[in-house]
């Protein structure tokens, strides 16, 4: 069992390995899974106020599937409207990847990652202006009737 | 200069000496007879060559050579002493004593039978070096138990047991005492008079020869042991294990117990000083490294560590061109971490960032200095990328943070 070309490319040239400041209002953090299980991810997005992934950063303890699965996350993120990256399937990530079935759960693992992160970008927003329930609303409003983001 | 990859995982496998190959070559397009064929010349000196080999174990481990039998692997050797006694003296008891720590051949075996209805069994902890109390195997002994088997030394952490003890327990008692040895037979002196042991199992790829042969020491006197086998057939190996034996596999294992007798004091000492060297090497240059298991009564090969914040697998994914192994579970096909390291008490974070390296005949120092280099080079890397070591250095007690897995 070698590993995949992808996974190594991830794995020896990571992308977005770091850490952006956790009080930092435009940054959602979400972190994952738990060392008993040998596998955590934390993924760190730089959302506008409009709901636009700008800028992306990870840091995974785990194994080369679970590390190639969030570098390759940041990557797809950047540029699109969090409502659409709110629907990222992990079978992106596995088919991008190569992943075999014994490490599927990593990019469900990645999958989760990204909910988490703009689920606390979106509560973070929502208690700056005083009402969570708005915020994600108007929010959602926009991405309706506007045009998309990345035109 | 070091020829990449290196390999440093003896206790998996080790290569075959050059000189235990020569002794098998004939065997296979020459003296190719079968063993068992009583009325020709090809079977005599088939015959001629395993009585040899059976004698060259023997004498590695102070046994008879006729308490020897060939089997195909150690594996076979655990499953036919721990099943084959339970079955032969069924009508004394059905009580197995053996510790959490075995190896999986002992361990099935045992729960095999458990689920077969046919003995129950008392798995003994360890301490946190992985060592098991004699005490506790008084302890657990019953009016119904017909077997204690514990390892001579464990193939993960290296940890060896206080067999001698063990051995003078059994004995007292009149139980029988089956000794998986195979990480200990040819690395460190085992003597089944000395130790008291009644069945042994032993592998010969574990000690430069090859895969596809083992044997089982079966005392014969002082007590008598007999078995059950579980292999029907012709009646080989007294009975105890039919089929054709594996004369070339034979061969090399007896030559690989020699050299192994010959070798062991000075191979012993070299192999514990390029060990004690990487280690030494690792503790300096990195830190939040555990050592997994006993510090001194362990094999002289082996050094099992575990590199705080940092996963098995992805750091064995780094140093590829160093072939070692890990406890981690992303590197088990089953996705558990190893039991091994989860028996000493170790946290589960820890025994995801365990890696065991096996020092062998055929490592170098050069290498030894190429891998601590590498390995600390790549550890250094993968915690920089790691969001427990960055919440260690915050400050952050791990254990008290609530994780959404």
């Amino acid at each position: 069992m070698a590993y995949s070309n992808k996974v190594l490319e991830h794995y020896n040239n990571p992308r977005n390995v770091g850490s952006f400041a956790k009080d930092d209002p435009g940054v959602g953090t979400g972190v994952v899974g738990a060392p008993e299980c040998g596998d955590v991810m934390k993924l760190q997005l730089r959302i506008s106020d409009s709901g636009v992934i700008e800028d992306a950063r990870f840091k995974t303890f785990g194994c080369g599937s679970a590390i190639a699965s969030s570098s390759y996350v940041t990557e797809l993120v950047k540029g699109k409207h969090i409502d659409e990256a709110m629907t990222i399937k992990n079978t992106v990530i596995v088919k991008e990847l190569n992943l075999p079935p014994v490490k599927i759960h990593c990019s469900v693992l990645a999958e989760d990652a990204i909910k988490a992160a703009i689920t606390d970008w979106r509560s973070r927003k929502g208690a700056a202006n005083g009402d969570s329930g708005e915020a994600e609303q108007s929010v959602r409003g926009e991405y309706v009737e506007g045009k998309s983001s990345r035109g | 200069m070091v020829k990449l990859p290196i390999y440093m995982d003896n206790h998996a496998t080790t290569p075959v000496d050059p000189r235990v190959l020569e002794a098998m070559l004939p065997y296979f397009t020459q003296k190719f007879g079968n063993a068992a064929s009583r009325n020709h010349s090809f079977g005599w000196e088939a015959e001629e060559a395993v009585d040899k080999a059976r004698n060259q174990l023997a004498t590695l481990i102070n046994a008879k050579s006729k308490e020897i039998i060939f089997t195909s692997g150690a594996t076979e050797s655990d499953n036919e002493a721990i099943k084959g006694v339970v079955e032969f003296y069924k009508d004394k008891g059905n009580h197995i004593i053996t510790c959490v720590t075995e190896h999986k051949a002992v361990l099935d075996s045992c729960r095999a039978l458990e689920r077969a209805g046919k003995a129950s069994v008392t798995y003994l902890a360890v301490d946190k070096y992985g060592m098991v109390d004699p005490d506790a195997v008084r302890n657990a002994i019953t009016d119904k138990t017909v077997l204690i088997s514990i390892m001579y030394a464990n193939n993960e952490v290296g940890t060896i047991h206080p067999v001698r003890e063990i051995g003078r327990i059994a004995k007292e008692r009149g139980i029988i005492f089956h000794c998986d040895a195979v990480q200990a037979v040819g690395k460190i002196p085992v003597d089944v008079e000395r130790d008291g042991i009644d069945l042994l199992a032993m592998s010969g790829h574990k000690l430069y020869g090859p895969k596809g042969v083992g044997a089982l020491y079966v005392r014969a006197k002082g007590p008598r042991v007999r078995l059950t086998p579980i292999i029907d057939g012709g009646g080989h190996e007294r009975g105890m294990r039919s089929g054709t034996l594996n004369v070339p596999g034979i061969v090399g294992f007896g030559a690989a117990c020699e050299i192994a007798g010959q070798e062991m004091q000075s191979e012993g000492a070299r192999m514990r000083s390029l060990r004690d060297k990487l280690q030494a090497g690792l503790f300096e240059r990195l830190d939040e490294v555990y050592l997994n298991g006993h510090p001194t009564e362990r094999l002289p090969g082996n050094l099992n560590v575990s590199f705080a914040y940092v996963e098995g697998e992805s750091l064995l994914m780094g140093v590829n061109d160093v072939a070692v192994s890990s406890g981690s579970a992303c590197t088990s096909a089953t996705l558990e971490p190893s039991y091994v390291i989860r028996a000493l008490g170790t946290n589960e974070e820890l025994a995801h960032s365990s890696i065991r390296f096996g020092v062998g005949r055929f490592n170098t120092e050069e290498e030894v200095d190429f891998v601590t280099d590498r390995v600390s080079r790549e550890v250094k890397r993968l915690r920089e990328m790691s969001p427990l070591y960055e919440m260690a250095r915050e400050g952050i007690d791990l254990k008290s943070v609530n994780w959404r897995a």
